[in-house]
């Protein structure tokens, strides 16, 4: 268990503007968790988080943001929806990390998880560039920003021997259409 | 044996299987051609958006989904292969069919209303629904008690406003069992891989995975099952253990119960060979 996880957190809650973003953003409402800690009881990956599910969503409650958009936990959540299948209030908890991750790219703090934001943007540049995924190219650079070319060198030779890692990216034809995907924000 | 007529489907491969599954998506199309199934890839389909875009952006995510949608034909159900893009897509769909605002959005760009009715069909549902009509007596042995763990991961787990899905608890079991396999009882059968923690934090993925294959091996299983060309990818790639058990995905030890001769280029593309298992077992 980190740190902060054995932290008790007794503030009174009084509802912030933050954590009303964050429930519109989300789509969830996180005020029916009674903190029974089911979600992270059963979360593979709580041990590698800095709060558990349940108290980043105690601190959003009380509206502590830095601390929630610089937590490592956002990142940490792959998504698989243990906790939410088995939360008693039916809270998407994936929903609410997701949302925060999303929060702390816009309003750009320091992201504790850097690496994991870096891989998710690397495999975004390959879809805006072949409107597809393309594994090699995602790693060679992954690990161009990460100055590591020794580590899984050979689980990577062998991918290739294997045929596995293709060399060219499967590509969209009317890429036209897959900009416009990125660029709606612009176009309202 | 088999009365249901041909069935046409459009078919989302998605990045995985187009590319480093391509085993699966090979043997996925053999075996639907078996089943009566007649696969029409959608057109030009770009990726879901996958976990990195409903990671960092939201209208990015729903914009990618959206152009699959919208270009799927209005007379078909859309096959979607990989459990994390029919999550990603059904979620967009549902975004589409509730949010007028949105919806009006993406028809005006793509000039034509949206089809709420469209049906996302998984790949589960439509071997629950076409396989057991080609099941019996001739097909029992097939398997040749061939000893597998099911490996569902994550994919049985759904987000709260997908709740009403069906959940496919078992399906794997249920139909291999049928065809001569023998499914054998493990603790790990929905322990999440790990998905993109394995290139930002392959220690985590790591340690799950070695201890999978540690109960997999101590159960005596011949192979691990799998669903998931993501689960399938972590299990090889990141277990560091001297004698991992080979994965199959679900669609190629299917294809070997229907006959599918042109398997040659499946299990040579697999990182942990599968091969002298299935020759000890007279599949291939
Ligand atoms: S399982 Fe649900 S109710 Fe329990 S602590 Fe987690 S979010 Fe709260
Ligand atoms: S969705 Fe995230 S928080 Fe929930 S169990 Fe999975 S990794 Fe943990």
């Amino acid at each position: 268990m980190t740190k902060n996880q054995n932290e008790t957190i007794t503030e009174i809650y009084t509802g912030s503007d933050f954590a009303k973003e964050v429930k519109q953003r989300a789509g969830t409402d996180f005020n029916a968790c009674y903190h029974c800690l089911s979600c992270g009881g059963g979360c593979p990956f709580s041990e590698a988080m800095d709060y558990l599910p349940n108290q980043i969503i105690r601190l959003v409650q009380l509206g502590r943001k830095k601390e929630v958009l610089e937590s490592s936990s956002i990142w940490i959540c792959v998504g698989c929806n243990n906790c939410s299948v088995q939360c008693p209030n039916s809270v998407d908890i994936s929903a609410v990390t997701h949302a925060l991750c999303q929060m702390a790219v816009e309003e750009k703090v320091t992201v504790a998880e850097p690496d994991i934001l870096k891989f998710h943007q690397e495999v975004l540049n390959t879809v805006h560039r072949y409107g597809r995924t393309h594994k090699l190219e995602i790693m060679l650079r992954y690990k161009f920003y990460k100055k590591d070319w020794f580590s899984d060198m050979g689980v990577g030779m062998k991918m290739l021997a294997r045929r596995k890692l293709e060399l060219l990216p499967s590509r969209v034809t009317q890429m036209k259409d897959v900009k416009f995907a990125f660029n709606q924000k612009q176009a309202g | 044996m088999n009365t249901s007529p041909i069935m046409d489907v459009s078919y989302f491969p998605g990045c995985s299987l187009a590319t480093t599954a391509k085993e699966n998506d090979h043997s996925l199309r053999e075996l639907c051609r078996r089943i009566g199934v007649n696969l029409v890839e959608l057109d030009d389909w770009n990726c879901c958006g996958s976990s990195s875009a409903y990671a960092v952006d939201h209208d990015l995510a729903l914009g990618l989904a959206a152009r699959n949608l919208f270009m799927a034909s209005p007379d078909r159900p859309l096959l979607v292969a990989c459990p994390n893009c029919i999550i990603r897509l059904r979620l967009a769909h549902q975004e589409l069919s509730r949010n007028e605002l949105m919806r009006y959005r993406f028809e005006k760009k793509w000039d034509k209303p949206y089809n709420r009715d469209l049906k996302i069909l998984h790949f589960f549902e439509l071997m629950e629904n076409r396989i057991p009509e080609y099941m019996g007596k001739e097909v029992s042995e097939k398997l040749k008690q061939l000893k597998f763990v099911p490996y569902y991961g994550c994919m049985l787990n759904r987000p709260n406003t997908l709740r009403n899905e069906k959940n496919y608890k078992g399906l794997m079991e249920k139909i291999l069992t049928g065809l001569g396999a023998q499914a054998l009882d493990w603790s790990f059968a929905s322990q999440c891989c790990g998905t993109f923690l394995s290139v930002a934090r392959p220690e985590l993925v790591t340690s799950i995975v070695n201890r999978m294959m540690d109960d997999a091996a101590k159960t005596g299983a011949d192979c691990i099952i799998t669903a998931c060309a993501m689960c399938h990818m972590n299990l090889e790639v990141r277990c560091t253990l001297k004698q991992p058990v080979p994965v199959l995905h679900f669609s190629e030890i299917l294809s070997l119960a229907f006959d599918v001769e042109s398997h040659n280029n499946w299990f040579s593309r697999h990182l942990v060979d599968p091969r002298p298992v299935l020759k000890s077992r007279a599949l291939i």
